[in-house]
């Protein structure tokens, strides 16, 4: 880098506008990608962009907090944007009054499996009790799940990477399952992959029917609301119960 | 859009001044969530605006993800230490919540009059 460019850096590199800008190339570029290959779930845009952002901040020698101080203007809007979930479940609503019941128990039963599931296996293969706790909430949206994981002490940027991957697993997996399981309902498939994989289970839901969509968009917010209200009370006595 | 954006902020704050206020340990924003809800329950629907809007947001959900999940680079020396259980945690249970809740909800749909049968 020659002496004028270098100085330019310098400066660039301490205002929020790089760290913003950055963020959003990112997800132009990733998007970019993930619609020229006919939306393959393991070109997930937001695993695209994060690894290419973790690239170019760990080339340029650019510290997490820096990035951060301007990346967090996006960061900010998922407060707002979690409470617009309100507006596709309203949405879905006269439709499901109907089976509600059976709704509601396969929804507890359905995100008690996904939370404890992950937190028991991580505990007993010997992961870290901050691990473990950021694990809990794995298979809710994300703004909900970091908000819980830090509710429980765990670390709501581990959590974030921790509901990628899940929500990528099931969008990638749950074929087989219902394969296996020789589930053909659309309803009954949509709504389980949006229990236990939340938005990126939900956008494949759509992609194989409305109806399968819509299931999934509605199981994904009310595990959202119920892990929230659930995980704090239920994790803390299951660690007393161990110890 | 300004409006309903007043509108999602107005809703989040009340969710978050409850959360903190009744030390609740439920985010602010899911109490926000409940509460909207519930106002287009009673108003029955968002108006054009509101829906407008909350469309525009959350067809792009997955860019407010990427300043998060950015935070990876935070995790290396976790991640590397803990692989082990933390993969095989995640796709165990990734799968079975799945299996679990299809399974359940096919069998208790047949039993109801409002489920879909299915042959």
């Amino acid at each position: 880098m020659n002496p004028a460019l270098g100085e330019i850096w310098v400066y660039l590199s301490t205002t929020p506008l790089l760290g913003l800008t950055l963020t959003l190339l990112a997800y132009q570029g990733a998007l970019w990608l993930y619609r020229r290959a006919n939306h393959h779930p393991l070109l997930n845009p937001v695993m695209v962009a994060v690894t290419v952002l973790v690239l170019v901040l760990t080339l340029t020698g650019t510290p997490y907090q820096t990035y951060f101080d301007g990346a967090q203007f996006v960061h900010f809007l998922l407060g707002p944007a979690t409470v617009a979930l309100a507006i596709p479940l309203y949405a879905q609503w006269e439709r499901l009054k109907g089976m509600l019941l059976p709704l509601l128990l396969t929804l507890v039963a359905g995100s008690l499996t996904a939370a404890l599931s992950a937190v028991g296996i991580a505990a007993l293969l010997g992961a870290s009790r901050e691990s473990v706790m950021s694990m809990a909430p794995k298979s809710v949206t994300m703004p909900i799940a970091m908000g819980v994981a830090e509710r429980l002490g765990g670390l709501p940027s581990l959590t974030a990477v921790l509901v990628m991957s899940t929500g990528i697993l099931g969008a990638v997996g749950a074929r087989y399952v219902y394969r296996l399981l020789r589930i053909e309902d659309h309803a009954v498939r949509g709504f389980a992959i949006g229990i236990a994989s939340h938005g990126i289970g939900t956008a494949r839901a759509f992609q194989v029917s409305e109806q399968a969509g819509a299931f999934a968009a509605l199981a994904m917010g009310l595990n959202g609301l119920l892990t929230a209200a659930m995980l704090p009370w239920i994790l803390p006595w299951l660690e007393s119960l161990l110890h | 859009m300004i409006g309903a954006l007043t509108l999602l902020l107005v809703f989040q704050l009340v969710g978050e001044a409850l959360a903190r206020g009744l030390d609740l340990p439920i985010p602010g924003p899911v109490i926000g969530m409940g509460l909207l809800f519930a106002a287009l329950v009673l108003r029955k629907g968002p108006s054009a605006e509101l829906r407008g809007t909350a469309t525009g947001i959350l067809q792009h959900l997955s860019l407010l993800f990427i300043p998060a999940g950015t935070g990876v680079m935070l995790h290396f020396q976790r991640l590397a230490d803990e692989w082990l259980p933390l993969t095989v945690a995640l796709i165990a249970s990734t799968l079975l919540s799945i299996a679990v809740s299809a399974l359940l909800l096919h069998a208790l749909s047949r039993r109801t009059p409002h489920g879909e049968e299915r042959p």
